[in-house]
């Protein structure tokens, strides 16, 4: 693997939520992601994962820490400045009903990067490049003109696919793409992610609360919690091997789609996630944990190496035993 | 699944560049050749992959649609030939006083009657329409345009330049809106323009209060977040992703507005600001016909049925639009 | 034979739009049985929550039901007073929704929801209403009753929120629940919850429905699986079968994809093609356009439900009789 695209040092983001309260989205989260690699992000609904999402391509302006940009620091660059590396960074959203310009056809919406980055100089050349692109993610050339409503969701998560690769960038952050998507379309379109990513040299950094998904296709995850990181590390070693106890139980709560696998008898994590309005002191994950003793009451737990990139922030990692999981 | 058929076009495309380029190196000849090879692939392109809508499209889909809309429209282009050739369409004068035949209900000789200073209503109806269709309609393409341009601007850029905005707005909104046009026409000075000014300064308020209201509504959307995302200046996506979507209420904004537009011209005629009698607006007759409700409705009656008729068109032609407008209802 | 909590025969449900008639429910024939989980699974637009919202008579406008019998306990549902449905509802079959946010009053405490149905259908007194919701609401897996009946929805998690929905369709201990994709819009970890939860449920008696497009809910709580495509149910059998010798070339295809996510497969199993629109259904197996053993038959004529092997397989495909021996290949 090469060198690192995307660095984010530190980040902290913070909502307010009413009188002298505050949304603690991201707390402190140091991550890296290597040119040419998907870089997975699981967690749960409310855990910052999104928020984060846009941190990494300054969407949202973190309220301390750092931003890196193939090492230039771009943090506190202004709109102006920062253009250079807009067209870099893009994002593929959700919901594929609501990131697509209801009044704006399909030609106008693939035209519209292109435009902004002044990267054709004729009407024709326009058309031919929204055609190229409209065939490289399978939307038929007779779609053209058409509105955004006349498609179906999987079509309209391709067409949000060619608006990000008309800015060519060299990350994508695809923020849960197939989450609204019934299971084969999903599987289309991850096949067409890899494609590109085979055929463009992309990076990804893939959003997802769908275990499933984020291990087929990242090479490394990051295992989020209420704001903060617990474990980052190759897929491989994550899912075989997690070593925080929350990662573990995530495992354990993946729906096998096989009779004779049924998962009944597997413990699940009880409670409900913490308010990050008022996150637990020391280590979040501590009011849910059943290892958890005054130490992680106190202290948050730094992120720490096992060996081979697999970090963890637990006082007691699970170690190198197997996980329950199948 | 890629289609063939869109790697065909592009490679077409592509062939038709080269061609273009080819052409201008090669003589004139070649040149007229290529060019003409070029037209004929863009014909068959079109036929491929159909058209972006135009203006034209939109309006054949109107009038294929919407029967209503277009009767509507029909109806207004009258009033409007009406207005301009009222010399032509009747004899007599809208000034001249006949006071042998005060208040004379409708006969073939005065069709909707005459009015207390005997004077033929038709004609001043007609005479009457050319202020009235202005004042209901310039106004408030003005106070429209004024105010969805600063409702956006504040809506979307929100801080000072909101605060600023919606403050003034306030004021405006705050103050009566009568007593308002009054001081403004008294500064300005009265004449037709003036006028036209007022009630736009009046008007556009509660039009930015509105789009303001939207906009706030639509910049949280994920379409626009996703226009940033891409590096989508501020201006466009204003005017390309806010607006747009604010047409819907700026279409019923308008037929809303159109009619309070004519009345509040006809209430300044009646305080003496507006339009100066002998001179005719249908707002001004029907004041003038309020003494005469019982014994001569026609005199009120006629013009308000005017000002009813001409609202009901633009809400009809409104709705039309609107729904030609809609992504959603295309096929 | 043992009588069925809930017997659908024949149901059709349509919407009738400006571009026509959509058959959202052709020809739906179900049974629940009693102490089980029943489930129907299908992609988006495929009828499921149709077929439900039809028991429960909540299908939205411009859709109704057209024809078919609905039986609840062996007493008809359909061709009853409103009165009378609305007893049923509620006190003998009661259903949860996807939304848990949407679906509870936001300005009402929680507590008096859940007591609601109790005062309607149970004429308890207030203070037997409250002590009864507060046991349902601990038996739901929610701890500190007591203040949480304090709370309003939106001071509740998402989990804790599904938890009050269900315990207020629980509250007149109903025979059937109905279950529209219970869990997702919950997170992983609270998923599984909820579902060991209406395990329990089922297991104390109460027989439930369950509508989701995820396989792996239906392979981990189901007993018998309805698959519905374009709006008919085109395969049936309990939920060992169903995953062990998938007989319809649709049912194989989503398995396939469901679980080639879980395989190291470079490149995923789909279903080539898009779902047929509704108004415009091939002609013949409304699958037969995407279906890769499509013969002659199919594309003329719709099959009937063949049975398949096993007893109580049934599946709408000509070629049932040659499938049935083959297992899925594993992948």
């Amino acid at each position: 693997m090469s060198g690192v695209l995307l660095e984010a040092r530190n980040l902290t983001k913070e909502f307010p939520a009413g009188r002298k309260k505050k949304v603690h989205a991201v707390s402190d989260v140091s991550l890296q992601v290597f040119q040419g690699e998907t870089l997975g992000l699981v967690g749960e609904s409310g855990c910052g994962k999104s928020t984060l999402g846009r941190l990494m391509i300054r969407l949202l302006r973190p309220d301390s820490g750092a931003l890196l940009v193939g090492g230039d620091d771009v943090t506190h660059l202004s709109e102006k400045e920062f253009r250079k590396y807009r067209r870099q960074l893009q994002l593929i959203f959700q919901d594929p009903y609501a990131s697509l310009d209801p009044r704006l056809n399909v030609r106008d919406l693939i035209a519209e990067p292109l435009r902004t980055n002044h990267t054709c100089r004729t009407k024709e050349e326009l058309t031919q490049r929204v055609l190229a692109l409209m065939e490289d993610v399978g939307i038929p050339g007779e779609y053209l003109y058409r509105y955004p409503h006349q498609f179906s969701g999987g079509q309209r998560q391709r067409i949000g696919i060619a608006r990000a690769l008309a800015a060519d960038p060299e990350l994508i952050v695809c923020d849960e793409p197939v989450s609204a998507l019934d299971v084969p379309v999903q599987n289309q379109i991850l096949n067409l992610l890899k494609k590109l990513q085979k055929s463009r040299g992309l990076t990804y950094l893939f959003i997802s609360h769908d275990l499933s998904v984020v291990r087929h296709i990242s090479d490394r995850v990051c295992i989020m919690f209420l704001g903060t990181l617990c474990e980052t590390g190759r897929v491989d070693d994550v899912y075989q091997n997690p070593q925080h106890p929350y990662t573990r139980y995530l495992m354990n709560a993946i729906l096998v789609p096989d009779p004779h696998h049924r998962t009944d008898r597997i413990e699940l994590l009880s409670g409900e996630i913490p308010s990050a309005v008022d996150p637990p002191s020391g280590c979040r994950f501590h009011t849910r944990c059943p290892y958890a003793d005054d130490r992680c009451r106190r202290e948050a737990p730094k992120m720490t190496d096992a060996g081979d990139g697999h970090l963890t922030a637990c006082h007691y990692p699970l170690g190198n035993r197997p996980g329950d999981h199948s | 699944m890629v289609s063939d058929r869109s790697r065909k076009i592009v490679r077409e495309y592509e062939e038709q560049q080269k061609n273009a380029v080819a052409g201008m190196n090669a003589s004139s000849d070649g040149s007229a050749l290529a060019g003409k090879d070029a037209k004929e692939r863009e014909e068959e392109l079109k036929r491929e992959i159909g058209e972006a809508e135009t203006f034209f499209t939109l309006m054949r889909r109107l009038v294929r649609e919407n029967k209503l809309a277009v009767f509507s429209a029909a109806v207004i282009l009258l009033f409007i030939l009406a207005a301009v050739f009222a010399p032509l369409l009747t004899p007599y004068s809208f000034s001249d006083m006949d006071l042998m035949n005060r208040l004379c209900a409708p006969s073939s000789a005065h069709l909707f009657g005459t009015d207390a200073a005997g004077r033929d209503i038709l004609t001043r109806l007609l005479y009457g329409s050319r202020v009235s269709l202005l004042t209901g309609v310039v106004p408030t393409i003005m106070s429209m345009l004024g105010g969805a341009l600063l409702g956006v601007i504040a809506g979307y850029l929100q801080g000072i330049v909101d605060a600023v905005i919606m403050r003034i707005a306030d004021v405006v909104l705050a103050f009566p809106s009568m007593l308002l046009a009054m001081v403004i026409v008294y500064m300005l000075g009265d004449g037709l323009v003036n006028i036209f000014l007022t009630l736009a300064l009046v008007n556009w308020a509660s039009v930015a209060r509105i789009v303001r209201a939207q906009t706030l509504a639509l910049k949280e959307t994920e379409y626009v977040e996703a226009a940033r995302v891409i590096g989508v200046s501020r201006t466009r996506i204003m005017f390309r992703h806010l607006l747009p979507n604010c047409l819907p209420t700026l279409i019923v904004l308008f037929t809303l507005n159109v009619p309070s537009a004519i009345l509040t011209e006809s209430s300044l005629s009646f305080l003496g600001l507006g339009v100066q009698p002998p001179n005719a607006s249908w707002g001004l007759m029907v004041n003038e016909g309020r003494q005469y409700l019982y014994n001569a409705p026609w005199v009120s009656l006629v013009p308000s049925i005017a000002i009813m008729l001409i609202v009901l068109a633009f809400n009809f032609l409104g709705d039309g639009l609107r729904d030609v407008l809609d992504p959603y209802q295309k096929k | 034979m043992e009588s069925k909590t809930l017997e659908i025969r024949n149901l059709n449900t349509s919407f009738f739009t400006q571009q026509g008639e959509v058959r959202a429910a052709c020809d739906v024939c179900l049974e629940v049985q009693p102490g089980q989980i029943t489930g129907i699974v299908g992609e988006s637009g495929c009828g499921k929550s149709v077929t439900a919202r039809s028991v429960m008579g909540l299908v939205r406008y411009p859709g109704r039901v057209v024809s078919g019998e609905i039986l609840l306990d062996g007493k008809a549902m359909t061709g009853i007073s409103g009165k009378e449905a609305c007893s049923l509802r509620g006190a003998e079959v009661s259903m949860i929704f996807q939304e848990p946010m949407t679906s509870l009053n936001p300005v009402m405490k929680v507590g008096k929801q859940v007591e609601e149905a109790l005062l309607l259908h149970r004429k308890l007194s207030k203070k037997e209403a409250a002590k009864s919701a507060a046991q349902m609401l601990e038996k739901v897996g929610i701890s500190d009753v007591k203040n949480r009946m304090e709370c309003y929805p939106h001071q509740l998690s998402g989990g804790l929120r599904q938890r009050v929905m269900i315990a207020m369709a629980m509250i007149c201990s109903p025979k059937l629940l109905i279950a529209d994709e219970p869990t997702t819009a919950l997170d992983v970890t609270v998923e599984a919850q909820i579902l060991r939860l209406m395990k329990q449920l089922c297991d104390a008696g109460t027989s439930i429905l369950l509508i989701s497009h995820n396989l792996g809910v239906i392979a981990q709580i189901c007993d018998y699986v309805y698959v519905m495509y374009a709006g008919r149910v085109v395969e049936q059998a309990d939920t060992m079968t169903l995953f062990d010798h998938p007989a319809h070339p649709y049912t194989r295809g989503l398995l396939q994809a469901a679980r080639s996510l879980r395989s190291d497969a470079e490149v995923l199993a789909t279903i080539p093609g898009v779902v047929p629109n509704l108004l415009h259904l091939p002609a013949g197996c409304s699958f037969s356009p995407r279906c890769g053993q499509c013969q002659e038959p199919c594309k003329t004529s719709m099959p009937d439900m063949l049975p398949a092997g096993e007893k109580g397989h049934l599946v709408r495909c000509f070629l049932a009789e040659k499938e049935k021996q083959q297992p899925v290949e594993a992948i």
